[in-house]
């Protein structure tokens, strides 16, 4: 039986290996992505698959966030007669943070679970071996058309997010809180400004690399059966959302520093 | 002096504690039909994969065309691959394209041929594995499995290669259909004079397909012969295999 310390340095070394094999694998897409030959058929076809069928979910999310982040802004500002403020908190909130960090978890679950199980199963089925006999580089061909995707994709659902989690705020504020509906739209419109949507956008542009990525490097590292494609589907959504939600501090932290 | 198409020195291969090659020496000249038996787990697929680059040999030398390919990347993999033709155990034809797509991939996408000019040469190729052109439009999930080892042959070919691998090529299939995948096979190579390597554990598609045969056993290739003399090799290990038989020097993989 191994001694503690033992334990703590094998999973040490684990987790630096598996960060190693994840920035050397992220970087050769990233360099695929970047030079010729693009594969402008597959980008398109990946953007429709990745930003128009996320569509639905993204925008029914943002819509019930927005309703409830209201109706709690309104349940909180209360307390000190501070329900004026519910305009405000509401699309600051959506736009620097949950607007994003929603889309990136929703897309965590749809779209990099499923770009590892689809990659995984190709795996398995020898289709990546395949390629590669076709003289086809797996990298250009099936993983820079769905980092490039995700790239420009997320941003705009994010953007689409972001006004339909504040058009959520306005319904439940209009129709379940009196909030008279134009003044409700001017103070949102007054508050918000360039930065808070950029801050989001930018947000955005870095967790559609990381879902992309994750999906990716687990479909690639399936291992046989349909076990190890179950397994790469669940690690890639895992990796993603923590991953998200990790960088979603960094960047928030650097924002503020920046004065973004 | 001529060189073969193919040449493997001493290749080995471990995974983990497993050491799937032990030193596999073999060529195969040009023109020349060679077939690879051997049982379950006995490493030629292994073979298959590191002499086409996919795996990288931990010891040993590749030779394709006299030149040594064994730590080939890039360009000089892809030009070595461009004249490498790869019939899968699987078919392993890409779902998301259909039929014509999957014949002409290598065409559009490594060549840069117009979709117009491959979906001709495609309908073309199919013909020639007795596929009819309406099947082009079909998804692989909508044929047969015989069907996708004709596509994928077809595939295979499409670029005229100078070598072909096949691997299991009539594995799965029917004795009917197996027989024709094995005319086709003979059809497609001596008809573009190509080499072919062909892996399997089928006797009668060995039978019919090679001109020569040889036995890779525990990691090494323990007889190499003429197709007429395997049934009277003299060697215990060929004997056992190729009369199917579970006692002798083999233990089944069970």
């Amino acid at each position: 039986m191994q001694n503690p310390i033992q334990l703590i340095g094998r999973a040490t070394l684990g987790l630096f290996s598996e960060i190693g094999r994840l920035a050397v694998f992220a970087g050769r897409v990233k360099g695929a992505a970047l030079t010729p030959r693009w594969y402008g058929g597959e980008i398109l076809r990946q953007m429709v698959r990745i930003g128009f069928y996320s569509l639905p979910v993204v925008g029914l999310a943002a819509v019930f966030i927005g309703a409830a982040l209201a109706l709690n802004i309104y349940e909180g500002g209360s307390r000190y007669g501070a329900e004026q403020f519910v305009p405000s908190i509401v699309v600051l909130g959506i736009t620097r943070e949950l607007g994003v960090v929603i889309t990136g978890l929703m897309l965590a679950g749809r779209v990099s679970a499923g770009i590892a199980a689809e990659i995984g199963a190709m795996r398995v089925t020898e289709q990546i071996d395949a390629l590669e006999t076709l003289s086809a580089s797996r990298y250009r061909y099936l993983y820079a058309p769905r980092f490039i995707a995700a790239l420009i994709t997320l941003p705009v659902l994010v953007a689409l997010a972001d006004i339909i989690g504040v058009m959520g705020g306005w319904l439940v504020s209009v129709y379940g809180l009196d909030f008279d509906s134009t003044v409700y739209l001017r103070n949102t419109l007054d508050f918000v400004t360039t930065n808070d949507i950029l801050a989001g956008l930018i947000k955005a542009v870095v967790f559609g690399g990381v879902i992309a990525i994750m999906g990716c490097y687990q479909g690639d590292r399936s291992q046989a059966g349909a076990t190890g494609v179950g397994r790469a589907a669940t690690l890639s959504m895992v990796g993603a959302a923590v991953l998200i939600l990790a960088f979603n501090y960094v960047m928030s932290t650097l924002f503020v520093e920046i004065g973004l | 002096m001529t060189h073969p198409l193919l040449r493997l020195e001493g290749v080995e291969k471990t995974f983990g504690r497993n050491q799937v090659l032990r030193g596999v020496d073999i060529d195969v000249a040009r023109g020349q039909s060679l077939v690879i038996i051997g049982g379950s787990g006995s490493g030629k697929s292994v073979m298959l994969k590191t002499a086409l680059g996919l795996m990288t040999p931990d010891k040993g030398t590749i030779f394709f065309d006299g030149d040594d390919v064994t730590q080939a990347t890039g360009k000089a993999r892809e030009k070595m691959r461009a004249r490498i033709g790869m019939l899968f155990q699987s078919g392993a034809l890409f779902d998301s394209l259909t039929v014509w797509e999957n014949v002409a991939f290598r065409l559009i996408n490594s060549e840069g041929m117009r979709r117009k000019d491959a979906k001709e040469r495609a309908i073309e190729t199919l013909k020639k594995v007795r596929l009819g052109p309406d099947v082009g439009a079909l998804y692989p999930a909508e044929i047969s499995g015989g069907m996708q080892k004709r596509v994928s042959l077809a595939r295979s070919i499409i670029s005229e290669p100078d070598l072909i691998f096949f691997d299991e090529p009539t594995t799965g299939l029917d004795p009917i259909t197996a027989d024709a995948i094995n005319d086709l096979i003979l059809e497609m190579v001596r008809g573009l004079g190509a080499a072919a390597v062909t892996i399997t554990h089928d006797m009668a598609s060995a039978r019919k397909i090679a001109d020569e045969i040889a036995m890779l056993y525990e990691g090494q290739i323990i007889w190499r012969g003429p197709a007429k003399d395997v049934y009277a090799s003299g060697n215990e290990y060929v004997d056992q295999f190729v009369n199917g038989r579970a006692e002798g020097p083999i233990q089944p993989a069970l």
